[in-house]
């Protein structure tokens, strides 16, 4: 009994040592950012070590923002979410109670460390002289864009289509409906997340034109040969992304790694880490950061998501069942 | 058995014909089946070598593998245990149902992978029949490695039981009924008589469990949550790899699948050669 | 037939293992597809399983399977045919390489065919400029269908034919028939059931058919959406209802098919036994 009671001290000793020592962190991330994390990660993992003298792992998992969501609330452990908008992490909130509905409030600049923007990517040499969102509705102009129920990159690209749709048509509701539905019959694939239509566009060759997230369109002209393959063309409106980040408290306090988790995502504002993130192409929110950067994020008006009257309209008039994007893909193809 | 069909004199348009119908077959074989295989070693190895060890030695692969070997060694053994129950139930007995239950043996067979996921998110899931049980005591099946496992088990179940049931109902009871009169006990009868017999088609069966348990892609992904490093078995990770144009690392990672196929072809080849022999 | 008494040991514990087994590990957890949907009411689901987008991907998923299959019946029965009655240089190595499809997981299958048919693949940068796309359309589908149901129909075919006397077809060319005749009178019916039930069991493979289709396929709704793709869609979707109401209509699909391909098996096992 002596040697069993001993034995068991020194395995939750050793156990707790080694989890002041070693601990792990798992940030559910949507699509495009697994090169910006693992920069992150890394940098992260040295300066908590110096500061604290402890390991720190992180475990990325990148999907569909809105798959992601929908994982994280059936029960994917997540200490962290960085996903691509707002609304995917109020549905985790809403839907499972793991963090508080005032969320966005708990960080500085709406919980959006980066933002980004929606760009084209083109062929070389721009053989179907795409300029703009009008020229996506020409006949024969093959797009690729993923699918705005499962990915936030689609959400941003839809609303940014609709926002120039908008603006052309006096706000005539039922011309931007046209747009759009002309829009996506022009769509030849409609991937998951925004780093499938990336892969469809550079790897599998189809499509004219992809609509993507400029560190997306960025990251594939900095890859071998980009250079030569593609371009990117900036439309004359486009709409101001910006992904958030949450620490998923109940999750994470089940864990003991809160205040890990906490420290983790406040090292995301860091210079360091927006440094970081600009190299990714990500439009940082530090002024000199974004200072030093400026010349490689071209000036594009913007919109903002308030334009669309927030996240719960703007999903529940285009997104959800029986929305807008359901009855421009319905019948009539 | 081949001389039996061999034509004494063949006349010319019979020699055409079968040229015609060889070149056409192997023609077709070549580009349909032989191209896509040649493709995964010949993109593998793009990189060279060094690049091909570098895709595979990578921390993350090798993650994958682990996991991948762990859901095989809980997969086969208990679908092997099963298969040789389920094939004695079946095959040296008659009973109301038998169709019944064969069919139900193959459902996992023609079942979505899909479909085979879902079934445990249905069950597992944080929203699902047990979720809320499993969060209160803490237990993690979808998204973690258990319920990985449960899948790779599901969909690998008829394997074996679909290798000896042929091969056990063309060998019939008789020798069985045999040892039976003679005095032996069921164990006995089992051990002495039935396995020997079937121990090529059991291998057979063991072989293609594992290759397909560590090759489910569908079922595994619906499940997995892709935490990389974590909960991605092999098959996810050469998705992973695709997705991060890793293309190389992609194909390197598929050969290691690809190769474990030939052997268990060969493997099959083989067993198929020494029960025709005896 | 006669009923054989059940004489040997064992069949309490081998039934009863093999009942716990199924019931625990197929029978309950696919009763969960069907629970989930009973939950959503009957109406959401014929709602669901008729809506246009979901039809759309059943007349693609069974168009696409029946023309694989029928494409595996042609191509199968020829190299069940060129393997059993001819012998030529690499015999042995073709007929293991039919099993391939069987032995390469369906991901890297559908990797490597997408990887081969693209624009700029080995294959596809000569079909592209002559207009055949092959990847993501639905002819990239029906490849990926047919490559992964091939040696049903082989596997199915070349036992009969290896087994056919070759006295009748002797006689049959001795009495005066052609080449032609004796194939389509004598061989044929001979090698029908056989092959009808490779087929059907292609069919079924082809219907449930996920991984490989994920990389060939551009998942396009009314297009190129398979029904699983479909559903994992729905999964992502949160339409859970959604999702478990097609699954079970898949479902309930394959079971029948099953169902009929055992039972013509087992007829057919009856015939050539009392034959």
């Amino acid at each position: 009994m002596k040697k069993l009671l001993i034995s068991c001290l020194v395995i939750a000793l050793t156990s707790s040592l080694m989890s002041a020592a070693d601990i792990k962190l798992l940030n559910v991330s949507y699509d495009p950012t697994r090169e910006l994390y693992k920069e992150i990660n890394t940098a992260f993992a040295k300066s908590w070590k110096a500061k604290t003298g402890n390991n720190v792992t992180i475990n990325q998992s990148h999907d569909g923002s809105g798959k992601q969501a929908r994982s994280v609330i059936f029960g994917l452990q997540a200490d962290v979410v960085t996903l691509g908008l707002a609304y995917d992490i109020d549905v985790i909130a809403q839907k499972s109670g793991l963090l508080p509905s005032n969320w966005q409030t708990l960080l500085p600049n709406n919980s959006a460390p980066y933002t980004s923007t929606i760009v084209f990517l083109v062929r070389k040499g721009n053989p179907k002289k795409i300029k703009d969102w009008n020229d996506l509705i020409r006949p024969g102009v093959s797009i690729i864009t993923p699918n705005p129920k499962t990915s936030g990159g689609a959400r941003w690209n839809y609303l940014g289509a609709w926002g120039y749709a908008m603006r052309q048509n006096a706000n005539n509701e039922s011309a931007a409906t046209n747009f759009m539905k002309q829009l996506f019959k022009n769509v030849t694939v409609l991937d998951t997340g925004a780093r499938g239509a990336t892969t469809t566009f550079i790897q599998r060759g189809i499509g004219d034109v992809l609509i993507a997230w400029e560190n997306e369109a960025w990251l594939s002209i900095n890859e071998p040969g980009g250079k030569d393959k593609f371009e990117i063309v900036v439309p004359s409106l486009s709409i101001l992304a910006e992904p958030p980040v949450a620490l998923v408290e109940k999750v994470s306090q089940k864990h003991g790694t809160a205040a890990v988790a906490k420290a983790y995502l406040d090292y995301l504002y860091t210079p360091e880490a927006q440094e970081i993130a600009a190299k990714n192409y990500y439009r940082p929110r530090l002024k000199a950061v974004a200072d030093k950067y400026a010349k490689q994020f071209p000036a594009v008006p913007m919109m903002t998501i308030a334009d669309f009257g927030g996240w719960q309209q703007a999903q529940k008039k285009h997104f959800d069942d029986q929305g807008i994007f359901d009855r421009i893909y319905q019948p009539g193809k | 058995m081949t001389s039996r069909r061999r034509q004494h004199t063949e006349t010319p348009s019979g020699k055409l014909i079968r040229w015609l119908l060889i070149t056409v077959a192997l023609v077709f074989l070549a580009l349909f089946l032989v191209t896509p295989l040649v493709a995964v070693f010949v993109q593998a190895l793009d990189m060279g070598w060094s690049g091909y060890w570098e895709a595979i030695r990578d921390p993350e692969t090798l993650a994958a593998i682990r996991l991948t070997l762990i859901a095989a060694a809980f997969a086969v053994p208990l679908n092997t245990v099963f298969g040789i129950a389920a094939a004695w139930s079946i095959t040296k007995f008659d009973f109301r149902g038998k169709n019944l239950l064969i069919t139900i043996l193959d459902l996992p067979f023609a079942v979505s992978p899909v479909i085979s996921g879902l079934i445990f998110v249905l069950i597992f899931g944080a929203q699902g029949w047990f979720g809320p049980w499993l969060s209160d005591h803490d237990i993690q099946i979808i998204f973690a490695v258990p319920g990985i496992i449960l899948a790779t088990i599901f969909v690998t179940v008829p394997f074996v039981a679909r290798e000896l049931i042929p091969h056990m109902q063309a060998q019939g009871r008789e020798e069985e009924e045999a040892a039976l009169v003679l005095g032996a006990t069921g164990l006995q009868t089992f051990f002495r008589v039935t396995l020997p017999n079937i121990k090529w088609s059991l291998l057979a069966g063991v072989i293609l469990c594992t290759a397909r348990a560590m090759g489910e892609f569908g079922a595994v992904s619906v499940v997995s949550g892709h935490i990389r490093g974590e909960t991605n078995t092999i098959p996810l990770q050469v998705e992973i790899l695709y997705q991060g144009f890793n293309y190389v690392a992609a194909f390197a990672v598929a050969s290691l699948l690809t190769f474990l196929g030939l052997a268990s072809l060969i493997i099959k080849k083989v067993v198929e050669w020494k029960t025709t022999e005896t | 037939m006669k009923a054989r008494r059940n004489v040997l040991p064992g069949f309490g514990i081998s039934t009863g293992i093999t009942l716990a087994y199924i019931s625990l590990l197929i029978l309950i957890p696919l009763s969960a597809v069907f629970l989930s949907t009973a939950s959503g009411g009957w109406d959401h689901f014929i709602s669901t399983v008729t809506s246009p987008q979901v039809v759309a991907s059943y007349k693609l998923t069974i168009g696409a399977s029946i023309a694989g299959a029928a494409i595996n019946s042609l191509f199968g029965l020829l190299v069940a045919w060129v393997l059993a009655r001819y012998d030529f240089f690499g015999k042995r190595l073709v007929d293991a390489i039919v099993d391939l499809p069987f032995a390469l997981p369906t991901a890297v299958a559908g990797l490597s065919l997408a990887a081969i048919y693209a624009d700029n693949g080995w294959f596809g940068r000569y079909l592209v400029p002559l207009g055949i796309k092959v990847a993501f359309t639905p002819t990239g589908i029906l490849l990926a269908l047919t490559f992964v149901g091939f040696p049903f129909v082989v596997r199915n075919v070349q036992p009969v034919l290896e087994d056919l006397d070759a006295e009748i077809e002797e006689a049959a060319r001795s009495l005066g028939a052609t080449r032609w005749q004796t194939f389509s009178r004598v061989i044929m019916p001979t090698v029908l059931p056989a092959l009808v039930t490779g087929s059907a069991l292609a069919l079924a493979r082809a219907l449930g058919e996920y991984g490989s289709v994920v990389f060939i396929s551009a998942n396009i709704p009314f297009k190129t959406q398979i029904t699983s793709l479909l559903i994992i869609t729905k999964l992502e979707e949160y339409d859970y209802t959604g999702a478990t109401a097609i699954a079970a209509a898949m479902l309930l699909m394959s079971f029948v098919l099953l169902l009929a391909i055992n039972l013509l098996q087992a007829r057919s096992r009856r015939y050539q036994e009392t034959s």
